[in-house]
């Protein structure tokens, strides 16, 4: 068993008084593909730019690469790739000058033939001498990737890699996110996307700075205790039922899936009490579903939103 | 890979922004038109010289001599007699005024000293609050007086003639002492203008790195400060030098501004002089959290600069205080530096009391800038 890629604990990061950040424990193993969710402002961005030394922590510890988070960010800036949230390499740099830039700033050997390799690799090629501004979101990304992994980083921290990308380029992206982790590179990389959550080897979701769950998909949704119904029926019925099912005590969910609704509740018995008086109904076919890794993430962000309301206090708590 | 400093990232960084300079015509054109632009304003103001002056008389005197040189100055294009005077009260209050811009005074007895040879004194009070207008007037006046006479000094009184001067010019300059001309005026362009170019072309490369997100991607690979401030300023070391080429090749071409010392002594001073103003444009990138923020600085510390140099008024001539303001400015020496270099020949153990405090300048400066660098994003 070797050690983990990244090891953090208790990691806090305040901004004017208020945790954006909130004691995060994150483990992740090498040569995984580790999946960073959570609702927007909830912190994912910073934990990654905590992580590879551009912010300094409030409280916590931990390290990455075996290097200490706090004081050896020169060290780790050496080993990782870091892909920004907003594009931020050169727009009035060429695709080829942008990536002679970074290889020159990490004096690699055989610049002209690892740039070449990199184009290649990535099918940036033929646009080398487009300037960056000029790129689709598409082909950013792409130049944002072979960027990153340019000087062969042992991790690599994308930051919603994917925003803003269409299926095919996006599914390609994965594809080559997955054959580098094949290669041994270890992967953390925050999205939206609940198809890219499911293409990672585990995944730890975010909610208000606080970590909610981690693990293995299978793992966060049969964790989150979530009991779901899914009934099928005639669009009629099914809207109707939605309408009157959903604000039930025990019901936390109500949402169409297609022709199927998905009813979730946190507390079993509660729910299954909710909606046995809807089960005699006619033309509705009743069936104990799993919850999707949505629902899960929907209901863990409630739980926590609940507990940040009632205990606003608990987000300043200082890290060890 | 060394940790301290690296010569591969250096270029990296050059490369990087010489590319990027390239690309930025705006900031190109504005590179060399505001020089341009500059010259050609000062170098108008310079260049025209200004004729038919208005000027005031007292004649105290009325001998052929004096009548002699009233219509010699009539008939010279610098000066328009528009006032006679009877007061020497009067002559200061026209001058004080600004009714004219000199006033000619005729002592009593002039023609009966002049005779004796006594080399009577004529005394001529010079507005010279803009010595450009001035200056050409002031320069021909001997000359035009010495014309008028020499008809009237024939025969016996060829002794007298200008050869030794019959008669004293005496200039009083009024409201500026120094009499800058346009010797003293060019080369303080150019330290004016590489001030202004310099300080805002940095402060506005690292400002405008931040705002467009790429200062992220920047911090998160390994580079030191010291590589990315040299990377930044080494292209603008460049453009600098371009900059004084254009306006000395001006100042010999347009206004004939001598070059007596070592263009290798004025080089030496230029550079330092040039980095320590890149050093403080870096400065305030690091301080200024958007663009506009960068340029209203670099604004705020170009006008003590052109106030207190000594570019615009004479430097003996301010108070104290501002003296002292204006001796920690890089402005100051290097006015000196370039005035003694190019129009006194100074050398290098001359220029080095001027020279030394740019150097503590720049130290200085960068020192504090790379500790403002800051390498995180908090
Ligand atoms: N530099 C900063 N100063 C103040 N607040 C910040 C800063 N960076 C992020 N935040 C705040 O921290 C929260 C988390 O932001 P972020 O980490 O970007 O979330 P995510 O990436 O998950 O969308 C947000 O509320 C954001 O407004
Ligand atoms: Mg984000």
């Amino acid at each position: 068993m070797t050690d983990p890629v990244i090891a953090v604990r208790g990691l806090t990061k305040r901004f004017g008084g208020r945790a954006v950040v909130d004691s995060v424990d994150l483990e992740v193993e090498r040569g995984q593909i580790h999946g960073f969710l959570g609702p927007n402002g909830s912190g994912k961005t910073t934990t990654i730019r905590l992580l590879c030394g551009l912010l300094v922590p409030d409280g916590g510890q931990g390290t990455c690469l075996g290097y200490d988070i706090r004081r050896q960010s020169w060290a780790i800036k050496q080993r990782v790739g870091y892909m920004t949230q907003k594009f931020s390499l050169y727009e009035d740099l060429t695709i080829r000058e942008n990536l002679d830039f970074v290889a020159r700033l990490y004096a690699l050997p055989d610049r002209r033939i690892r740039v070449a390799a990199a184009l290649d690799r990535l099918g940036l090629a033929d646009r080398r001498d487009q300037l960056a501004g000029t790129l689709s979101g598409g082909w950013k990304q792409r130049l944002a990737l072979a960027a990153c992994i340019l000087h062969e980083p042992d991790l690599l921290l994308l930051d919603e890699p994917t925003a803003g990308v269409d299926p095919k380029a996006r599914r390609e992206f994965w594809d080559e996110i997955h054959a580098l982790a094949a290669d041994g590179m270890t992967v953390l990389v925050s999205t939206h996307y609940m198809d890219e959550a499911e293409r990672c080897h585990r995944i730890a979701y975010l909610a208000y700075g606080r970590l909610l769950a981690t693990g293995t998909v299978e793992q966060v949704v049969q964790g989150s205790g979530l009991a779901t119904w899914h009934v099928s029926g005639p669009d009629r019925q099914i809207a109707a039922l939605a309408r009157d099912l959903s604000g039930r005590p025990g019901v936390e969910m109500v949402a169409p899936f297609g022709a199927t609704l998905h009813v979730s509740g946190g507390d079993g018995a509660r729910l299954d009490a909710a909606v046995a008086a809807f089960q005699q109904m006619p033309d509705l076919r009743w069936s104990r579903g799993l919850p999707t890794l949505e629902d899960a993430f929907i209901h863990l962000m409630g739980g926590a939103r609940d507990n940040f309301a009632a205990a606003p206090t608990a987000a300043r708590r200082s890290g060890p | 890979m060394s940790r301290r400093f690296s010569l591969s990232r250096l270029l990296a960084m050059i490369i990087k922004e010489f590319i990027q300079m390239k690309r930025d015509r705006l900031t190109f054109a504005m590179m060399v038109g505001i020089p341009v632009l500059q010259l050609l304003l000062f170098g108008y103001a310079i260049n025209s010289d200004p004729k038919h002056l208005p000027t005031a008389v007292l004649a105290q005197d009325n001998s052929p001599f004096s009548r002699a040189i009233i219509a010699g100055l009539q008939t010279s294009d610098y000066f328009r007699l528009t006032r006679t005077a009877a007061t020497v009260t009067e002559v200061e209050d026209l001058v004080a005024r600004g009714r004219v811009q000199f006033a000619v005074e005729i002592p009593a007895g002039f023609g009966r000293d002049l005779l004796r040879g006594d080399h009577p004194a004529l005394l001529v009070i010079a507005d010279a609050t803009d010595p450009a207008a001035t200056g050409n007037a002031v320069g021909a006046l001997q000359r035009i007086v010495d014309s008028a006479l020499t008809p009237l000094l024939d025969g016996p009184l060829t002794a007298l003639a200008p050869v030794s001067g019959p008669v004293e010019v005496r200039i009083h300059r009024r409201y500026n002492p120094e009499g800058l001309t346009q010797y003293n005026i060019v080369p303080g362009l150019v330290g004016t203008i590489l001030t202004m170019t310099m300080i805002i072309m940095t402060a506005l490369a690292v400002t405008r790195e931040r705002e467009r997100g790429t200062m992220e991607n920047l911090l998160a690979m390994p580079v030191r400060p010291l590589e990315v401030m040299l990377g930044k300023l080494a292209p603008f070391i460049l453009v600098g030098a371009a900059q004084v080429m254009v306006i000395a090749a001006a100042a010999r071409l347009l206004f004939g501004v001598p070059m007596v010392g070592n263009p290798a002594v004025l080089a030496l001073g230029m550079v330092v002089f040039i980095s320590a103003n890149l050093t403080m444009g870096f400065l305030f990138s690091t301080l200024a959290r958007n663009q506009l923020q960068a340029m209203q600085m670099s604004f705020f510390f170009f006008l003590p600069s052109i106030l207190m140099s000594g570019f615009m008024f004479p430097f003996r001539g301010m108070p104290d205080w501002a003296q002292a303001i204006g001796e920690v400015l890089p402005l100051t020496h290097f006015l000196r530096i370039v005035r003694g270099v190019m129009l006194k020949g100074n050398g290098l153990p001359e220029i080095w009391p001027e020279l030394w405090p740019l150097l503590l300048f720049l130290l200085a400066v960068s020192a504090l800038a790379i500790r403002r660098y800051r390498q995180t994003l908090d």
